[in-house]
């Protein structure tokens, strides 16, 4: 296990995609120590911004990461194996078209967390930043193909815009354009859902425990349903408004709405 | 300024008529010159590699409101090609977009050294000319988009073609332009009432007047004006099955225009107007056709637009075209927009893959055309830069070129549909070095009647771009790989007497010129109250502020044209 931790305050963010257990591996302290980041336009090495030491008695978590890394970027990107363990908040694109492997997050991350994923997990035990899971702005092929993510907390907006495949559970509440452009692959929050969930959605589920701010109007009433699927381990217990849409694009993704919490949406049940 | 010898290079000089010969290139003060004196001359070794002059590209977008408008839409596209400065060169981006500087950077390393931006809508010129400002280290020139421009359509209705020879002489010089340039004749105008033209002898609504007689009436008054290039035709029903007879039609209405000495009229990315089909399943190759026809004929000169099979950024003043592209479907984003009264434009961005039967039908019929029209001084080689690939991917093209093994090697990884219909397995030809050089430099040089252009004779502007190739020892068709290898990466540039490039890396940067046209018409052209009521009236720009003025030009090259009216 290599353990790594800030030696200063970061005034500007880091560049630290190298942090990483794929590139880790096989190489020995010394060469770890070398890895190159940038700290705002200055090119350093991974030593002369952190302290890292090395315990060879445990092997995993890979690398644990201790104190505030809000300012670094790009914590394992493209990792395709192994755990990353961060004890402090995580700077934006952690995990990062991550392709295997899990990082965990016990502190809050920031925005684009497991931005173009396409396998493994991230646990954040915190609160998640805007775009987590979404693509990079303007890419319309890259959203989040599979993996899971699990939020403690709330999420920012924009959260699994263009989402392709895989999970997000969030035990908070969501911002703004919750899966925006969407196109398969699942949303669960258990709390509350800010306005315009589902724009642009051609396919997928979203599901809202709490209370939705507003359905948008190109979405249509469908049925009732008493339960939901939302992977293989949990079943939602409703019963859920399930609306349609996005009709503006042909879409057929699904928002599913708890009755409960939700008494505001009886006005839709003279539709069915 | 520094003389330069360059020794013992393979020399490829198609307007010279040397074909690979070993001799001495001398230059100075920015000229190639007979000889220099070798003792103070730089000297460059350059046996066993190939010398020719620098490339000249005339088709494509690299500046102007359309390429920005596409940069902006294209986070995604920057991201994956991001430039790093060094010492010498700054920041940018590129991918199919690059940013200004990047373009010129780009250029230079590929050996090219004077590009032609082909579409500017003359509102929007002032635009274009900053940004080919910040296009470093080539030379450069804009076509102004004059295919609907009113008072054209106008004169031409009239019948009156003097005095719009005379307006269009005024047009090139307030826009600081280099040639005329039409885009589907009457379709732009139609497009800013939601409608189009499908044929030639369509009405353009609101003139009496059809696509045949802008173009053949442009093309009268091209020729009056004494211009250096032909009309810049874009035909009508662009990137529409069954197009081919349109552009056959077009080549025919211009047949009356033809006195018999030089090409009067130039299809441009011809490859997007062969394609032969009822509709989209049925989609096929209208190459042959168009080849059989331009053999037979010697009025029309065209440029490809190859294929290149890459996620790009198309974008055309054609805006109905880029319409009908999204309706296709599978787009994400895309901008249409109506310049005003004078164009149209559209940005789509849209990735050629060569699983797609449609793509790699147009990916062979771009190669069939290339290689079934026999004379290579009526091709040029383009990309269309970025409607079908970015223009760095010209080396792959002049692989597909010059190498059948090369060719095979892309259409077995085709769609299987697209195989079975394609033409290339029966197409023998190969281009030699020598017609590589005219595709590429000397015979656009021609094209656009750049005299001292695209050779490297006594006289001729100093712009040499040297090649790792060995002609005598390396058999292009078979090693197609370090031939390709070389073309992307130029040993040397020289630009004006100048080296720019030296062992593949950037050395100097400095401005390239930007070139317009004075043309002198015996009489000037009428600027009267109805016209300045029209601008005043129709146009958010008023008359007075409308040319661009010189300042807008850093480094511009006036060059001067007596008209015949």
């Amino acid at each position: 296990m290599i353990t790594i931790t800030p030696k200063r305050k970061f005034d500007v963010p880091i560049q630290a995609a190298c942090i990483n257990v794929d590139i880790f591996t096989g190489k020995t302290l010394e060469d770890i120590k070398k890895l190159a980041i940038t700290e705002g336009k200055e090119n350093l090495t991974l030593n002369d911004a952190f302290n890292i030491t090395e315990d060879k008695t445990v092997e995993t978590p890979n690398i644990t990461l201790i104190g505030d890394f809000s300012k670094v970027k790009r914590i394992g990107q493209g990792m395709k194996t192994g755990e990353i363990i961060i004890n402090g908040n995580a700077g934006m694109h952690t995990g990062e078209k991550l392709a295997g492997g899990k990082i965990v997050v016990n502190g809050n991350s920031d925005g684009w967390t497991g931005s173009e994923m396409k396998k493994g997990l991230i646990e954040i035990h915190g609160d998640a930043g805007d775009y987590t899971a979404s693509p990079f702005r303007g890419t319309d092929t890259g959203g989040m193909k599979g993996g899971i993510i699990i939020v403690d907390g709330n999420v920012g907006s924009n959260v699994g815009c263009y989402l392709r495949g895989g999970t997000i559970k969030i035990k908070g509440s969501a911002g703004r354009f919750l899966g925006h452009h969407m196109s398969d692959g699942t949303i669960y929050i258990e709390k509350n859902c800010a306005s315009r969930a589902g724009t642009f959605m051609t396919g997928g589920k979203i599901i809202i425990n709490g209370t939705i701010e507003l359905v948008m109007p190109t979405f249509t009433i469908d049925s009732i349903k008493p339960k939901v699927k939302v992977d293989a381990t949990l079943n939602a217990p409703g019963p859920f408004y399930v609306f349609l849409g996005d009709i503006a694009e042909h879409g057929t993704g699904k928002i599913f709405a708890l009755k409960t919490t939700n008494p505001a949406l009886s006005t839709y049940e003279k539709y069915l | 300024m520094t003389e330069i010898l360059i020794k013992n290079g393979f020399v490829v000089d198609p307007l010279n008529k040397i074909d690979c010969q070993k001799m001495d290139i001398a230059i100075k003060n920015g000229r190639i010159v007979e000889k220099v004196n070798e003792r103070e001359a730089k000297i460059i070794d350059a046996s066993g590699l190939t010398v020719m002059a620098g490339g000249v590209d005339l088709h494509s977008h690299i500046a102007g409101s359309e390429v920005n408008l596409g940069r902006m839409l294209r986070p995604d596209d920057h991201v994956k090609d991001a430039v790093r400065k060094t010492a010498l060169t700054r920041a940018g981006t590129g991918y199919s977009i690059p940013s200004t500087y990047v373009t010129g950077y780009r250029y230079s390393k590929m050996g090219y050294t004077t590009v032609m931006n082909p579409s500017m809508a003359a509102m929007k010129a002032k635009h274009a000319h900053e940004e080919l400002n910040d296009i470093p280290l080539i030379d450069k020139a804009s076509f102004t988009l004059l295919g609907d421009w009113w008072f054209a359509l106008e004169n031409i209705a009239k019948g009156d073609l003097v005095e719009c020879a005379r307006h269009i002489a005024w047009m090139i010089r307030a826009t600081r332009s280099y040639a005329i340039k039409i885009v589907n004749p009457g379709g732009l105008e139609s497009w800013g009432f939601g409608r189009n033209v499908h044929s030639i002898d369509d009405k353009v609504p609101n003139f009496d007047l059809t696509p045949r007689d802008i173009i053949t009436g442009l093309a009268k008054v091209n020729t009056m004006l004494n211009m250096p290039h032909t009309i810049h035709l874009h035909t009508n029903n662009l990137g529409v099955p069954g197009n081919y007879k349109t552009a056959i039609e077009t080549m025919q209405a211009l047949e009356s225009v033809y006195t018999g000495d030089k090409p009067i009229g130039h299809i441009t990315h011809i490859q997007f107007c062969s394609f032969a089909g009822d509709n989209w399943a049925h989609f096929k190759s209208g190459a042959a056709e168009i080849a059989n026809y331009l053999n037979a004929h010697n009025h029309m000169t065209i440029d490809i637009g190859q294929v290149t099979f890459a996620d790009t950024t198309t974008m055309t003043a054609d805006g109905p075209f880029e319409f009908s592209l999204y309706e296709l479907g599978g787009h994400n984003k895309w901008v249409n927009s109506d310049v005003e009264t004078e164009s149209s434009g559209g940005i789509i961005p849209f990735h050629f893959k060569k699983k797609n039967a449609v793509n790699a039908i147009q990916w062979s019929i771009g190669l069939e055309l290339s290689l079934m029209v026999k004379d290579p001084w009526k091709v040029a080689m383009t990309t269309d830069h970025p409607n079908g690939g970015p223009f760095y991917h010209y080396p792959r093209v002049f692989a597909w070129l010059y190498s059948r093994k090369a060719r095979e090697a892309t259409l077995k990884k085709c769609n299987k549909k697209a195989q079975r219909k394609s033409l290339l397995p029966t197409l023998d030809r190969e281009y030699t070095l020598y017609e590589l050089a005219i595709i590429t430099r000397a015979g656009t040089a021609k094209m656009l009647g750049l005299k001292n252009k695209g050779h490297i004779g006594i006289g001729a502007e100093a712009d040499v771009a040297i090649y790792n190739i060995n002609p005598n020892t390396t058999d292009i068709a078979q090693d197609y790989k370090p031939v390709r290898k070389a073309f992307s990466n130029a040993i040397y540039t020289i630009k004006d007497g100048e080296i720019v490039v030296k062992d593949k890396e950037l050395v100097t940067i400095r401005p390239g010129r930007t070139m317009w046209l004075d043309v002198q018409t015996k009489e000037p052209c009428r600027i009267d109250d109805e016209l300045k009521r029209k601008f005043k009236e129709y146009w958010t720009i008023e008359f007075d502020n409308y040319p661009v003025t010189d300042h807008y030009i850093k480094v511009p090259e006036k060059i001067t044209i007596q008209a015949s009216v």
